[in-house]
C-alpha cells in the first residue's frame, strides 16, 4: 500500500491544510529576501545608479499597491478565517518587500516611493471570497512577470539577486492562491 | 521503451523550441486578429497585471482608450519626465516598438521592464489591447472617470 492510499489527504490536500502549510514555506523566502539586500556601496555610474533607483521605486510602487489590495481583501468580510490568515501573511511579505527595497534605494542615495493617498480597485466585482482570491492571484502573477522583467535591467547584480528572491516569493503566493481557487497551482514550466 | 523515449525527446524538443526559439512573425499593425490571437494576447496581458489594468490607473496608467492617445496624457497618472517628452502616440506600431524594449525607446520611463522579446507575443498583446481598450468595460469606465 502506498502512502497516498493510506491517507487520501496526501493526494488531495484540503484548502485549509494547503494554506497553513504554505505559510511555513514562505518564511524561508523572507529569510532569502533579507539576505539578498545589498549591503555594499554600489560603485556604478550616476546614470546606472539612477536607473537602478527608478527600477526599485517602480517595484516599491507596485508593492505598496499590493499591500493596499490585501488590506481591501482583509477588510472585505468575505474571507474565511484560514484565507484571511494567509492574506494577512502575504500582505506582511509585501510590507517586508517595501522595507527591503526602500533600504536599497536609500543606500543608493535615492528617496523611496511613498504609497499613494488612494488606490482604485475593482471593488464592485469583489463580491465573494473567490473573486478576492482571483484578484489577488492576478496581481501576484503580474508581480512574477514584473520582477522577471526588472531583474536583467539592474546594473548592480546584488539588486538582481534581491529581486529574484522577491520573485520567488510572489510565485509562491500565486501558486497558493491558485490552489485555494481549486486551480492547478503550477500551470506550466516556464513563465516570463 | 526506445519508442517511448524517442517520443518523449521529440515532445521535449517541440516544447523547448516553442519556449526558446524566437518567433519570426512581425507585429502587424491594424490586422483584424483571430480569436486565438486575442486569447493569447489576454494571456500575455496577465504579465502586466502587477502594474496595469484596463479600467484603473495603478502603478502604471490604465489602458482603456490607449489607441490614438498621446503618451503621458492619461488624466490622474503621474508620468516620468521621459515619457512626457517622448512625443509618442500609441498605435500598433509604437506599442510594438516600445514593448520590445521600453527603456531603449524611452530611457528614464518608470516602466522598468526588459520587454517582450517574442514578436508573436507582442503582436498578440497589441491585438488584444486594441480590442480590450475599446471594450464595453472601457466605455463604462470612461463614463465614471474620463
Amino acid at each position: 500500500m502506498t502512502d497516498s492510499q493510506r491517507d487520501p489527504a496526501l493526494t488531495a490536500p484540503s484548502r485549509r491544510s494547503f494554506l497553513v502549510g504554505s505559510q511555513l514555506l514562505l518564511s524561508g523566502a523572507a529569510v532569502a529576501l533579507m539576505s539578498g539586500v545589498p549591503t555594499r556601496a554600489f560603485a556604478g555610474t550616476r546614470g546606472a545608479r539612477a536607473q537602478d533607483i527608478t527600477i526599485l521605486n517602480t517595484a516599491i510602487g507596485a508593492e505598496h499597491e499590493a499591500v493596499a489590495a490585501y488590506q481591501l481583501g482583509a477588510e472585505s468580510g468575505l474571507l474565511s478565517s484560514a484565507v484571511l490568515s494567509v492574506a494577512v501573511t502575504f500582505q506582511g511579505h509585501h510590507k517586508e518587500h517595501v522595507e527591503a527595497l526602500a533600504k536599497a534605494v536609500q543606500q543608493l542615495g535615492g528617496s523611496p516611493a511613498e504609497p499613494l493617498d488612494k488606490y482604485t480597485f475593482p471593488v464592485s466585482s469583489l463580491t465573494s471570497e473567490a473573486a478576492v482570491l482571483e484578484f489577488a492571484a492576478k496581481l501576484e502573477r503580474g508581480a512574477v512577470s514584473a520582477y522577471a522583467g526588472a531583474i536583467p535591467l539592474f546594473e548592480d547584480r546584488d539588486l538582481s539577486n534581491a529581486a529574484a528572491s522577491i520573485l520567488a516569493d510572489e510565485a509562491m503566493h500565486w501558486a497558493v492562491l491558485r490552489s485555494a481557487l481549486g486551480l492547478d497551482p503550477v500551470p506550466g514550466a516556464f513563465f516570463s | 521503451m526506445r519508442q517511448v523515449l524517442g517520443t518523449t525527446m521529440v515532445l521535449a524538443l517541440v516544447v523547448a523550441s516553442a519556449v526558446w526559439l524566437p518567433a519570426v512573425r512581425d507585429a502587424r499593425a491594424g490586422d483584424s486578429a483571430p480569436a486565438a490571437d486575442l486569447a493569447r494576447g489576454e494571456e500575455v496581458y496577465a504579465r502586466c497585471a502587477a502594474c496595469h489594468s484596463l479600467t484603473e490607473n495603478r502603478t502604471g496608467p490604465r489602458h482603456c482608450g490607449l489607441f490614438g492617445r498621446a503618451a503621458a496624457s492619461q488624466p490622474g497618472f503621474q508620468y516620468s519626465k521621459a515619457m512626457q517628452r517622448s512625443g509618442l502616440v500609441w498605435d500598433a506600431a509604437t506599442l510594438d516598438r516600445f514593448l520590445r524594449a521600453p527603456l531603449d525607446v524611452v530611457p528614464g520611463t518608470k516602466m522598468t521592464y526588459a520587454g517582450i522579446s517574442d514578436p508573436s507575443d507582442r503582436a498578440a498583446l497589441v491585438a488584444y489591447l486594441e480590442v480590450a481598450s475599446r471594450s464595453e468595460a472601457c466605455t463604462a469606465a470612461a463614463q465614471e472617470s474620463p
